[in-house]
Protein backbone atom coordinates (compact mmCIF):
# COMPACT_ATOMS: atom_id res chain seq x y z
CA UNK A 1 0.00 0.00 0.00
CA UNK A 2 1.58 3.35 -1.30
CA UNK A 3 1.18 6.74 -0.05
CA UNK A 4 -1.31 7.55 -2.46
CA UNK A 5 -4.15 4.76 -0.72
CA UNK A 6 -3.11 6.04 2.77
CA UNK A 7 -3.31 10.24 2.24
CA UNK A 8 -6.76 9.72 0.60
CA UNK A 9 -8.57 7.22 3.21
CA UNK A 10 -6.94 9.79 5.91
CA UNK A 11 -7.70 12.76 4.44
CA UNK A 12 -10.99 11.47 4.15
CA UNK A 13 -11.76 10.63 7.47
CA UNK A 14 -10.69 13.78 9.74
CA UNK A 15 -10.07 17.15 9.21
CA UNK A 16 -6.01 17.85 9.12
CA UNK A 17 -5.54 19.53 12.25
CA UNK A 18 -6.30 16.55 13.76
CA UNK A 19 -3.03 14.92 12.73
CA UNK A 20 0.52 16.11 13.59
CA UNK A 21 2.12 13.84 10.21
CA UNK A 22 1.29 15.13 7.34
CA UNK A 23 0.02 12.78 4.26
CA UNK A 24 2.28 14.10 1.52
CA UNK A 25 5.78 14.46 4.11
CA UNK A 26 4.79 10.19 4.43
CA UNK A 27 7.59 7.78 2.25
CA UNK A 28 6.98 4.99 0.52
CA UNK A 29 5.51 2.05 2.84
CA UNK A 30 4.80 4.77 5.68
CA UNK A 31 1.70 4.65 7.25
CA UNK A 32 -0.26 6.53 10.14
CA UNK A 33 -1.45 4.74 12.90
CA UNK A 34 -3.92 5.93 15.30
CA UNK A 35 -3.65 4.36 19.45
CA UNK A 36 -6.20 5.15 21.02
CA UNK A 37 -8.27 7.39 22.86
CA UNK A 38 -10.15 4.05 23.53
CA UNK A 39 -7.18 2.03 24.40
CA UNK A 40 -7.09 -0.57 26.74
CA UNK A 41 -3.51 -0.09 27.84
CA UNK A 42 -2.91 3.61 27.11
CA UNK A 43 -3.92 4.14 31.07
CA UNK A 44 -6.96 6.72 30.03
CA UNK A 45 -7.87 8.69 27.24
CA UNK A 46 -4.73 9.30 25.84
CA UNK A 47 -4.36 9.36 21.75
CA UNK A 48 -0.60 8.42 20.33
CA UNK A 49 -0.24 8.85 16.66
CA UNK A 50 2.30 6.56 15.15
CA UNK A 51 3.97 7.04 11.79
CA UNK A 52 4.73 3.18 10.85
CA UNK A 53 6.75 1.58 8.58
CA UNK A 54 5.54 -2.37 9.09
CA UNK A 55 6.08 -3.50 12.53
CA UNK A 56 8.77 -0.18 13.07
CA UNK A 57 7.46 2.72 14.54
CA UNK A 58 9.82 5.78 12.78
CA UNK A 59 7.63 8.41 14.81
CA UNK A 60 5.38 9.10 17.16
CA UNK A 61 3.23 12.45 18.54
CA UNK A 62 1.24 11.65 21.36
CA UNK A 63 -2.16 13.91 21.19
CA UNK A 64 -3.61 14.72 24.98
CA UNK A 65 -5.90 16.68 26.47
CA UNK A 66 -9.23 14.62 26.38
CA UNK A 67 -9.61 15.20 30.27
CA UNK A 68 -8.58 19.22 30.59
CA UNK A 69 -10.50 20.65 32.97
CA UNK A 70 -8.33 23.26 33.63
CA UNK A 71 -7.78 23.38 37.53
CA UNK A 72 -5.90 26.36 36.91
CA UNK A 73 -9.14 28.63 35.72
CA UNK A 74 -10.99 26.82 38.46
CA UNK A 75 -8.30 27.61 40.79
CA UNK A 76 -8.31 31.31 40.03
CA UNK A 77 -12.12 31.27 41.16
CA UNK A 78 -12.19 29.85 44.49
CA UNK A 79 -10.65 30.17 47.74
CA UNK A 80 -7.15 28.62 48.81
CA UNK A 81 -8.54 25.32 50.70
CA UNK A 82 -11.13 25.42 48.22
CA UNK A 83 -8.70 24.33 45.42
CA UNK A 84 -7.12 20.66 47.83
CA UNK A 85 -10.01 18.57 46.29
CA UNK A 86 -9.33 19.83 42.76
CA UNK A 87 -6.02 18.27 43.10
CA UNK A 88 -7.23 15.45 44.34
CA UNK A 89 -8.27 14.67 40.86
CA UNK A 90 -5.09 15.34 39.26
CA UNK A 91 -3.45 12.25 39.94
CA UNK A 92 -6.24 10.10 41.58
CA UNK A 93 -4.46 7.28 42.11
CA UNK A 94 -2.21 9.06 44.57
CA UNK A 95 -4.22 11.32 45.73
CA UNK A 96 -2.50 12.07 49.06
CA UNK A 97 0.11 13.22 47.26
CA UNK A 98 -1.27 15.69 45.12
CA UNK A 99 -3.12 17.68 47.84
CA UNK A 100 -0.19 17.45 50.24
CA UNK A 101 2.05 19.68 47.70
CA UNK A 102 -0.59 21.93 47.47
CA UNK A 103 -0.64 21.94 51.23
CA UNK A 104 2.85 22.27 51.83
CA UNK A 105 3.30 25.23 48.92
CA UNK A 106 0.27 27.28 50.06
CA UNK A 107 2.06 26.55 53.86
CA UNK A 108 5.79 27.78 52.24
CA UNK A 109 3.62 30.97 51.22
CA UNK A 110 2.24 31.89 54.64
CA UNK A 111 5.37 30.67 56.23
CA UNK A 112 3.43 27.87 58.49
CA UNK A 113 5.55 25.08 60.14
CA UNK A 114 3.52 21.98 61.29
CA UNK A 115 3.56 20.40 63.85
CA UNK A 116 5.53 17.02 64.38
CA UNK A 117 2.46 14.73 64.82
CA UNK A 118 1.01 16.52 61.68
CA UNK A 119 4.75 15.78 60.20
CA UNK A 120 4.58 12.52 61.17
CA UNK A 121 1.13 11.56 59.81
CA UNK A 122 2.13 12.85 56.23
CA UNK A 123 4.93 10.81 55.74
CA UNK A 124 2.94 7.43 56.97
CA UNK A 125 -0.04 8.33 54.40
CA UNK A 126 2.24 9.86 51.59
CA UNK A 127 4.64 6.12 51.81
CA UNK A 128 1.30 3.98 51.84
CA UNK A 129 0.06 5.86 48.71
CA UNK A 130 3.46 5.19 47.14
CA UNK A 131 3.15 1.59 47.87
CA UNK A 132 -0.80 1.95 46.56
CA UNK A 133 0.47 3.82 43.54
CA UNK A 134 3.19 1.79 42.76
CA UNK A 135 1.29 -1.80 43.52
CA UNK A 136 -1.45 -0.11 40.65
CA UNK A 137 1.57 0.68 38.66
CA UNK A 138 3.04 -2.64 38.64
CA UNK A 139 -0.30 -4.71 38.10
CA UNK A 140 -1.44 -2.79 35.53
CA UNK A 141 2.23 -3.04 33.81
CA UNK A 142 2.23 -7.19 34.37
CA UNK A 143 -1.36 -7.03 32.46
CA UNK A 144 -0.33 -4.69 29.51
CA UNK A 145 2.47 -7.39 29.41
CA UNK A 146 0.02 -9.81 29.05
CA UNK A 147 0.35 -11.62 32.94
CA UNK A 148 -2.43 -10.94 34.64
CA UNK A 149 -2.15 -13.06 37.94
CA UNK A 150 0.23 -10.17 39.62
CA UNK A 151 -2.25 -7.61 38.94
CA UNK A 152 -4.62 -9.79 41.53
CA UNK A 153 -2.03 -10.05 43.94
CA UNK A 154 -1.15 -6.11 43.59
CA UNK A 155 -4.83 -5.15 43.97
CA UNK A 156 -5.56 -7.17 47.05
CA UNK A 157 -2.33 -5.54 48.61
CA UNK A 158 -3.67 -2.14 47.46
CA UNK A 159 -7.00 -3.04 48.81
CA UNK A 160 -6.01 -3.07 52.29
CA UNK A 161 -4.19 0.39 51.98
CA UNK A 162 -7.34 1.52 50.25
CA UNK A 163 -9.16 0.33 53.70
CA UNK A 164 -6.79 1.64 55.87
CA UNK A 165 -7.35 6.15 53.89
CA UNK A 166 -11.48 4.87 54.60
CA UNK A 167 -10.84 4.36 58.10
CA UNK A 168 -8.72 7.23 58.42
CA UNK A 169 -10.73 9.92 56.11
CA UNK A 170 -13.75 8.30 54.57
CA UNK A 171 -12.64 8.35 51.27
CA UNK A 172 -11.18 5.51 49.15
CA UNK A 173 -9.36 7.01 46.33
CA UNK A 174 -10.45 11.14 46.73
CA UNK A 175 -9.47 12.12 50.21
CA UNK A 176 -9.00 16.12 50.60
CA UNK A 177 -7.07 14.80 53.61
CA UNK A 178 -3.99 17.32 53.60
CA UNK A 179 -5.34 20.47 54.79
CA UNK A 180 -3.14 24.08 54.97
CA UNK A 181 -1.37 23.85 58.01
CA UNK A 182 -2.71 20.64 59.10
CA UNK A 183 -4.79 17.45 58.29
CA UNK A 184 -8.54 16.82 58.22
CA UNK A 185 -8.47 13.56 60.60
CA UNK A 186 -6.50 12.50 63.43
CA UNK A 187 -5.70 9.05 63.67
CA UNK A 188 -8.18 6.83 64.62
CA UNK A 189 -7.68 4.79 67.91
CA UNK A 190 -6.15 1.65 66.74
CA UNK A 191 -5.28 2.58 63.12
CA UNK A 192 -1.42 2.46 63.93
CA UNK A 193 -1.48 -1.02 64.56
CA UNK A 194 -3.34 -1.99 61.64
CA UNK A 195 -0.86 -0.79 59.49
CA UNK A 196 1.69 -2.49 60.90
CA UNK A 197 -0.36 -5.32 60.55
CA UNK A 198 -0.45 -5.05 57.21
CA UNK A 199 3.31 -4.07 56.58
CA UNK A 200 4.07 -7.85 58.47
CA UNK A 201 1.86 -9.05 55.70
CA UNK A 202 2.95 -6.82 52.58
CA UNK A 203 7.13 -7.31 52.76
CA UNK A 204 6.90 -11.03 52.15
CA UNK A 205 4.23 -10.31 49.03
CA UNK A 206 7.21 -8.03 47.10
CA UNK A 207 9.81 -11.17 47.26
CA UNK A 208 6.39 -12.98 45.99
CA UNK A 209 5.77 -10.45 43.12
CA UNK A 210 9.72 -11.33 42.22
CA UNK A 211 8.99 -14.54 41.80
CA UNK A 212 5.92 -14.27 40.00
CA UNK A 213 6.54 -11.37 37.65
CA UNK A 214 10.03 -9.04 38.36
CA UNK A 215 12.78 -11.76 37.28
CA UNK A 216 10.45 -14.08 35.55
CA UNK A 217 12.25 -14.40 32.48
CA UNK A 218 9.40 -13.84 30.00
CA UNK A 219 9.05 -10.50 31.78
CA UNK A 220 12.89 -9.34 31.49
CA UNK A 221 13.26 -11.02 28.10
CA UNK A 222 9.78 -8.57 26.79
CA UNK A 223 10.95 -5.46 28.29
CA UNK A 224 14.37 -5.40 29.58
CA UNK A 225 15.65 -4.12 25.94
CA UNK A 226 13.06 -1.51 25.23
CA UNK A 227 12.56 1.67 25.92
CA UNK A 228 15.73 2.91 26.86
CA UNK A 229 16.21 6.21 27.76
CA UNK A 230 19.95 7.33 28.23
CA UNK A 231 20.70 9.42 31.46
CA UNK A 232 21.36 12.44 29.80
CA UNK A 233 18.06 12.54 28.16
CA UNK A 234 16.38 11.98 31.06
CA UNK A 235 17.86 15.12 32.43
CA UNK A 236 17.29 17.39 29.28
CA UNK A 237 13.91 16.36 30.01
CA UNK A 238 13.63 17.06 33.55
CA UNK A 239 12.24 13.50 34.27
CA UNK A 240 11.61 12.68 37.52
CA UNK A 241 10.77 9.77 39.99
CA UNK A 242 11.28 6.25 38.69
CA UNK A 243 11.48 7.56 34.98
CA UNK A 244 15.15 9.45 36.37
CA UNK A 245 16.10 7.03 38.33
CA UNK A 246 15.46 4.31 36.07
CA UNK A 247 18.23 5.66 33.95
CA UNK A 248 20.89 5.51 36.91
CA UNK A 249 20.38 8.80 38.25
CA UNK A 250 20.12 9.44 41.97
CA UNK A 251 17.72 12.22 42.64
CA UNK A 252 15.29 11.88 44.88
CA UNK A 253 13.30 15.39 45.84
CA UNK A 254 13.01 13.45 49.50
CA UNK A 255 16.88 14.11 49.76
CA UNK A 256 17.04 17.09 47.59
CA UNK A 257 14.77 19.28 49.13
CA UNK A 258 13.50 17.49 52.35
CA UNK A 259 9.76 18.34 53.26
CA UNK A 260 7.94 16.64 56.16
CA UNK A 261 11.27 15.94 58.24
CA UNK A 262 12.21 13.60 55.30
CA UNK A 263 15.79 14.12 56.12
CA UNK A 264 15.57 12.33 59.49
CA UNK A 265 14.47 9.38 58.20
CA UNK A 266 16.94 6.38 57.18
CA UNK A 267 16.43 4.98 53.36
CA UNK A 268 18.17 4.25 49.88
CA UNK A 269 17.06 5.16 46.65
CA UNK A 270 17.14 2.83 44.29
CA UNK A 271 18.28 3.52 40.70
CA UNK A 272 18.61 1.62 37.66
CA UNK A 273 21.32 -1.20 37.48
CA UNK A 274 20.76 -2.37 33.84
CA UNK A 275 20.54 -5.94 35.47
CA UNK A 276 19.13 -7.82 32.30
CA UNK A 277 19.86 -5.15 29.32
CA UNK A 278 20.84 -1.72 29.11
CA UNK A 279 20.16 0.88 31.88
CA UNK A 280 17.68 2.92 31.24
CA UNK A 281 15.19 0.25 30.23
CA UNK A 282 11.40 -0.85 30.57
CA UNK A 283 12.43 -3.26 33.37
CA UNK A 284 14.85 -0.47 34.83
CA UNK A 285 12.08 1.70 35.93
CA UNK A 286 9.94 -0.79 36.80
CA UNK A 287 11.90 -2.61 39.14
CA UNK A 288 13.01 0.67 40.33
CA UNK A 289 9.33 0.61 41.98
CA UNK A 290 9.59 -2.58 43.75
CA UNK A 291 12.41 -1.74 45.44
CA UNK A 292 11.02 1.84 45.81
CA UNK A 293 7.79 -0.08 48.16
CA UNK A 294 10.69 -2.27 49.97
CA UNK A 295 12.04 1.56 51.19
CA UNK A 296 8.27 2.41 51.95
CA UNK A 297 8.17 -0.13 54.05
CA UNK A 298 11.23 1.29 55.81
CA UNK A 299 9.91 4.63 56.10
CA UNK A 300 6.38 3.48 57.56
CA UNK A 301 8.16 1.08 60.29
CA UNK A 302 10.59 4.94 61.28
CA UNK A 303 7.68 6.84 61.24
CA UNK A 304 5.69 4.30 62.94
CA UNK A 305 8.40 4.92 65.80
CA UNK A 306 8.44 8.51 65.67
CA UNK A 307 4.81 9.79 65.95
CA UNK A 308 4.56 12.01 68.57
CA UNK A 309 2.02 10.73 70.75
CA UNK A 310 0.24 13.99 71.26
CA UNK A 311 -0.43 16.69 69.66
CA UNK A 312 -3.66 18.50 67.75
CA UNK A 313 -3.58 18.07 64.09
CA UNK A 314 -5.49 21.06 63.54
CA UNK A 315 -3.46 23.80 65.62
CA UNK A 316 -1.61 25.65 62.63
CA UNK A 317 -5.19 25.27 60.11
CA UNK A 318 -5.72 29.36 59.62
CA UNK A 319 -9.25 30.60 60.16
CA UNK A 320 -8.60 32.71 57.02
CA UNK A 321 -6.23 31.51 54.55
CA UNK A 322 -5.23 34.82 53.31
CA UNK A 323 -1.21 34.93 52.28
CA UNK A 324 0.39 38.17 51.93
CA UNK A 325 1.52 39.38 48.07
CA UNK A 326 4.22 36.83 46.86
CA UNK A 327 5.08 33.59 44.89
CA UNK A 328 6.34 30.34 46.51
CA UNK A 329 6.85 27.07 44.26
CA UNK A 330 6.78 23.90 46.30
CA UNK A 331 7.95 19.90 45.06
CA UNK A 332 7.03 16.98 46.77
CA UNK A 333 8.18 13.45 45.49
CA UNK A 334 4.68 11.87 44.60
CA UNK A 335 5.57 7.95 43.00
CA UNK A 336 5.39 9.46 39.45
CA UNK A 337 8.47 11.96 40.50
CA UNK A 338 8.71 15.97 41.19
CA UNK A 339 4.95 17.12 41.44
CA UNK A 340 5.08 20.84 42.38
CA UNK A 341 2.74 23.99 42.60
CA UNK A 342 3.52 27.13 41.33
CA UNK A 343 1.37 29.72 43.52
CA UNK A 344 0.56 33.18 42.89
CA UNK A 345 -0.97 35.40 45.61
CA UNK A 346 -1.75 39.04 45.04
CA UNK A 347 -2.56 38.97 49.41
CA UNK A 348 -6.30 38.14 48.43
CA UNK A 349 -8.97 35.09 49.33
CA UNK A 350 -8.34 33.89 46.49
CA UNK A 351 -5.00 32.75 44.69
CA UNK A 352 -3.78 34.59 41.62
CA UNK A 353 -2.48 32.01 39.74
CA UNK A 354 -2.37 28.01 40.43
CA UNK A 355 0.38 26.43 37.94
CA UNK A 356 0.89 22.20 38.67
CA UNK A 357 4.06 21.20 37.61
CA UNK A 358 2.89 17.29 37.02
CA UNK A 359 5.46 14.62 36.48
CA UNK A 360 3.04 12.82 33.78
CA UNK A 361 3.06 15.69 31.72
CA UNK A 362 7.00 15.54 32.05
CA UNK A 363 7.19 12.06 31.38
CA UNK A 364 5.07 11.97 28.67
CA UNK A 365 6.87 15.10 26.51
CA UNK A 366 9.95 12.44 25.91
CA UNK A 367 7.62 9.58 24.39
CA UNK A 368 8.79 10.35 20.71
CA UNK A 369 12.16 10.41 21.52
CA UNK A 370 11.93 7.06 23.01
CA UNK A 371 9.17 5.42 20.98
CA UNK A 372 11.21 5.63 17.74
CA UNK A 373 12.50 2.68 16.00
CA UNK A 374 10.66 0.40 18.39
CA UNK A 375 8.45 -2.10 17.36
CA UNK A 376 4.64 -1.27 17.44
CA UNK A 377 4.24 -3.94 20.20
CA UNK A 378 6.75 -2.64 22.33
CA UNK A 379 4.73 0.79 22.45
CA UNK A 380 2.18 -0.69 25.08
CA UNK A 381 5.64 -1.56 27.28
CA UNK A 382 7.04 1.76 26.79
CA UNK A 383 3.91 3.80 28.04
CA UNK A 384 3.54 1.36 30.77
CA UNK A 385 6.81 1.66 32.11
CA UNK A 386 6.57 5.60 32.44
CA UNK A 387 3.40 4.79 34.66
CA UNK A 388 1.26 7.82 33.20
CA UNK A 389 -1.71 9.15 34.33
CA UNK A 390 -4.02 10.71 32.40
CA UNK A 391 -5.62 12.91 34.99
CA UNK A 392 -2.17 14.56 35.86
CA UNK A 393 -1.64 15.14 32.30
CA UNK A 394 -4.03 16.98 31.03
CA UNK A 395 -5.09 18.25 34.39
CA UNK B 1 29.77 24.17 44.80
CA UNK B 2 26.06 25.52 45.47
CA UNK B 3 26.07 28.97 44.57
CA UNK B 4 23.59 31.45 46.18
CA UNK B 5 20.89 33.38 43.86
CA UNK B 6 23.14 36.60 44.84
CA UNK B 7 25.96 34.81 43.76
CA UNK B 8 24.24 33.43 40.80
CA UNK B 9 23.26 37.05 39.59
CA UNK B 10 27.06 38.66 40.16
CA UNK B 11 28.22 36.28 37.73
CA UNK B 12 25.29 36.79 35.18
CA UNK B 13 25.65 40.37 35.72
CA UNK B 14 29.58 40.22 34.85
CA UNK B 15 28.76 37.88 31.41
CA UNK B 16 25.80 40.35 30.28
CA UNK B 17 25.65 43.78 31.80
CA UNK B 18 22.93 45.40 32.07
CA UNK B 19 20.21 42.19 31.20
CA UNK B 20 18.94 42.04 34.49
CA UNK B 21 16.39 44.50 35.07
CA UNK B 22 15.44 43.33 38.61
CA UNK B 23 16.45 41.37 40.96
CA UNK B 24 14.61 40.02 43.83
CA UNK B 25 16.88 38.07 46.59
CA UNK B 26 14.52 38.64 48.98
CA UNK B 27 11.67 36.51 48.15
CA UNK B 28 10.43 33.49 48.93
CA UNK B 29 12.04 31.90 45.92
CA UNK B 30 14.84 34.60 44.88
CA UNK B 31 14.29 35.65 41.08
CA UNK B 32 15.90 37.28 38.32
CA UNK B 33 13.91 39.54 35.89
CA UNK B 34 15.84 39.33 32.81
CA UNK B 35 15.81 41.47 29.08
CA UNK B 36 14.37 38.95 26.87
CA UNK B 37 16.57 39.80 24.13
CA UNK B 38 19.55 38.32 26.41
CA UNK B 39 17.42 35.40 27.36
CA UNK B 40 18.90 32.82 24.84
CA UNK B 41 21.88 34.13 25.15
CA UNK B 42 21.38 33.56 28.89
CA UNK B 43 19.82 30.40 28.96
CA UNK B 44 22.95 28.84 26.83
CA UNK B 45 25.66 30.25 29.65
CA UNK B 46 23.60 28.93 32.47
CA UNK B 47 23.54 25.21 31.31
CA UNK B 48 26.86 25.33 29.66
CA UNK B 49 28.40 27.22 32.25
CA UNK B 50 30.74 24.26 34.28
CA UNK B 51 30.34 26.70 37.58
CA UNK B 52 26.55 27.25 36.82
CA UNK B 53 24.99 23.97 35.14
CA UNK B 54 21.75 24.50 35.54
CA UNK B 55 20.54 21.63 33.35
CA UNK B 56 17.05 20.98 34.41
CA UNK B 57 14.58 23.13 33.60
CA UNK B 58 11.64 22.16 35.88
CA UNK B 59 8.86 24.52 35.15
CA UNK B 60 7.83 26.94 32.77
CA UNK B 61 5.09 28.85 33.62
CA UNK B 62 3.05 32.00 32.64
CA UNK B 63 1.58 34.78 34.84
CA UNK B 64 -1.29 36.77 33.45
CA UNK B 65 -1.03 40.32 35.18
CA UNK B 66 -4.07 42.05 33.75
CA UNK B 67 -4.20 45.74 36.52
CA UNK B 68 0.20 45.86 35.35
CA UNK B 69 -0.32 44.87 31.77
CA UNK B 70 2.13 42.27 31.38
CA UNK B 71 2.49 38.59 31.22
CA UNK B 72 5.48 36.83 32.77
CA UNK B 73 7.25 33.82 31.52
CA UNK B 74 8.88 32.07 34.87
CA UNK B 75 11.37 29.62 35.02
CA UNK B 76 12.24 27.77 37.50
CA UNK B 77 15.73 26.00 37.14
CA UNK B 78 18.28 24.15 38.73
CA UNK B 79 21.33 21.80 38.80
CA UNK B 80 21.50 18.68 39.48
CA UNK B 81 25.50 18.71 39.48
CA UNK B 82 25.62 21.59 42.10
CA UNK B 83 22.21 21.41 43.95
CA UNK B 84 21.40 25.11 43.28
CA UNK B 85 18.59 26.75 41.99
CA UNK B 86 17.49 30.17 40.73
CA UNK B 87 14.25 31.70 39.05
CA UNK B 88 14.11 33.66 35.49
CA UNK B 89 11.47 35.60 34.73
CA UNK B 90 11.01 37.54 31.01
CA UNK B 91 8.04 40.00 31.11
CA UNK B 92 6.20 40.14 27.95
CA UNK B 93 3.47 42.44 26.65
CA UNK B 94 -0.37 41.62 27.02
CA UNK B 95 -0.97 42.22 23.53
CA UNK B 96 1.23 40.28 21.15
CA UNK B 97 3.50 38.76 23.82
CA UNK B 98 6.34 36.99 21.70
CA UNK B 99 9.57 35.05 22.89
CA UNK B 100 12.14 32.80 21.84
CA UNK B 101 11.35 29.55 22.42
CA UNK B 102 14.22 27.66 25.22
CA UNK B 103 13.59 24.54 23.89
CA UNK B 104 17.16 23.96 21.80
CA UNK B 105 17.99 24.56 25.34
CA UNK B 106 16.14 22.27 27.38
CA UNK B 107 14.17 19.93 25.58
CA UNK B 108 11.60 19.77 28.28
CA UNK B 109 10.23 23.28 27.30
CA UNK B 110 8.74 21.86 24.05
CA UNK B 111 5.49 20.97 26.04
CA UNK B 112 5.33 24.05 28.31
CA UNK B 113 5.77 26.17 25.98
CA UNK B 114 3.06 24.86 24.08
CA UNK B 115 0.86 24.91 26.90
CA UNK B 116 1.69 28.81 27.19
CA UNK B 117 0.69 29.44 24.15
CA UNK B 118 -2.47 27.32 24.26
CA UNK B 119 -4.14 28.85 27.32
CA UNK B 120 -2.15 32.68 27.75
CA UNK B 121 -1.34 33.24 23.73
CA UNK B 122 1.95 33.47 24.17
CA UNK B 123 3.97 32.98 20.90
CA UNK B 124 6.89 31.04 21.42
CA UNK B 125 9.22 32.22 17.81
CA UNK B 126 11.24 29.28 16.66
CA UNK B 127 9.67 26.72 18.19
CA UNK B 128 9.49 23.42 16.16
CA UNK B 129 6.13 21.91 16.99
CA UNK B 130 3.72 24.88 17.62
CA UNK B 131 0.04 23.64 17.94
CA UNK B 132 -2.40 23.42 20.95
CA UNK B 133 -2.04 21.02 23.29
CA UNK B 134 -4.86 20.86 25.70
CA UNK B 135 -7.71 22.57 23.85
CA UNK B 136 -9.05 21.29 20.45
CA UNK B 137 -7.27 23.25 17.43
CA UNK B 138 -10.20 25.21 16.58
CA UNK B 139 -10.71 26.68 20.07
CA UNK B 140 -11.00 30.47 20.17
CA UNK B 141 -9.32 32.19 22.76
CA UNK B 142 -7.05 31.58 25.26
CA UNK B 143 -8.85 30.81 28.78
CA UNK B 144 -6.23 31.38 31.08
CA UNK B 145 -6.18 35.27 30.18
CA UNK B 146 -7.87 37.37 33.04
CA UNK B 147 -9.75 39.10 30.30
CA UNK B 148 -11.14 35.68 29.33
CA UNK B 149 -15.06 35.97 28.37
CA UNK B 150 -16.50 32.48 28.51
CA UNK B 151 -18.25 31.88 25.17
CA UNK B 152 -21.83 30.30 25.46
CA UNK B 153 -21.08 26.81 23.57
CA UNK B 154 -18.27 25.32 21.56
CA UNK B 155 -20.03 22.77 18.56
CA UNK B 156 -23.31 23.01 20.19
CA UNK B 157 -21.96 22.21 23.99
CA UNK B 158 -22.63 24.98 26.08
CA UNK B 159 -19.68 25.24 27.96
CA UNK B 160 -20.25 28.34 30.48
CA UNK B 161 -19.99 28.16 34.16
CA UNK B 162 -22.76 29.36 36.62
CA UNK B 163 -21.07 32.15 38.48
CA UNK B 164 -17.89 31.69 40.31
CA UNK B 165 -16.86 31.98 43.71
CA UNK B 166 -14.77 35.43 43.31
CA UNK B 167 -18.11 36.71 41.17
CA UNK B 168 -20.63 35.69 43.98
CA UNK B 169 -17.81 37.17 46.96
CA UNK B 170 -17.77 40.84 45.10
CA UNK B 171 -21.66 40.96 44.88
CA UNK B 172 -21.46 40.71 48.71
CA UNK B 173 -22.83 37.32 49.71
CA UNK B 174 -21.05 36.13 52.53
CA UNK B 175 -19.17 33.00 51.96
CA UNK B 176 -17.25 30.26 54.00
CA UNK B 177 -13.74 30.75 53.66
CA UNK B 178 -11.94 28.37 55.88
CA UNK B 179 -12.51 25.30 57.02
CA UNK B 180 -14.28 26.13 60.34
CA UNK B 181 -16.30 28.93 59.31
Amino acid sequence: MGIATTARVYKDLEPDSAYAFKPEDLEDDEMILNMGPQHPSTHGVLRIELKTDGEIVKDARPHIGYLHRNFEKHAENIDYQGVIPFTDRMDYVASMANSLTYALTVEKLMAIEVGERVKSIRVLVSELQRIASHLLAIGTYGMDIGAFTPFLHCFREREKILDLFEWLCGARLLYNFNWVGGVSHDLPEGWTDKVLQFLSEFEPVIDELDDLLSLNKIFTDRTATVGIIPPDLAVAYALSGPNLRGSGIKWDVRREDPYCGYEKYDFEIPVGQGRYGPIGSCWDRYYVRVEEMRQSVRILHQALDKLPAEGDVHEKVPKRVKPNPGEAYARTETPRGELAYFIVSDGGLIPYRVKGRSPCFVSMSIFHEIARGEMIADIIAIIGSLDIVLGEIDR
Amino acid sequence: MSLKAGEIQARLEAKFPGTIVLAQLEAIDPFLVVDQGALLEMGLSLRDDPELAFDTLHCLSAVDYLKEDRIEIVYHLSSLKHRHWIVLKVHLPRVDPKIPTVEKIWPTANWHEREAYDLFGVVFSGHSDPRRIFLPDDWAGHPMRKDWVWPEEWHGIAVKPGKQFAERASEGETLGVGPFD
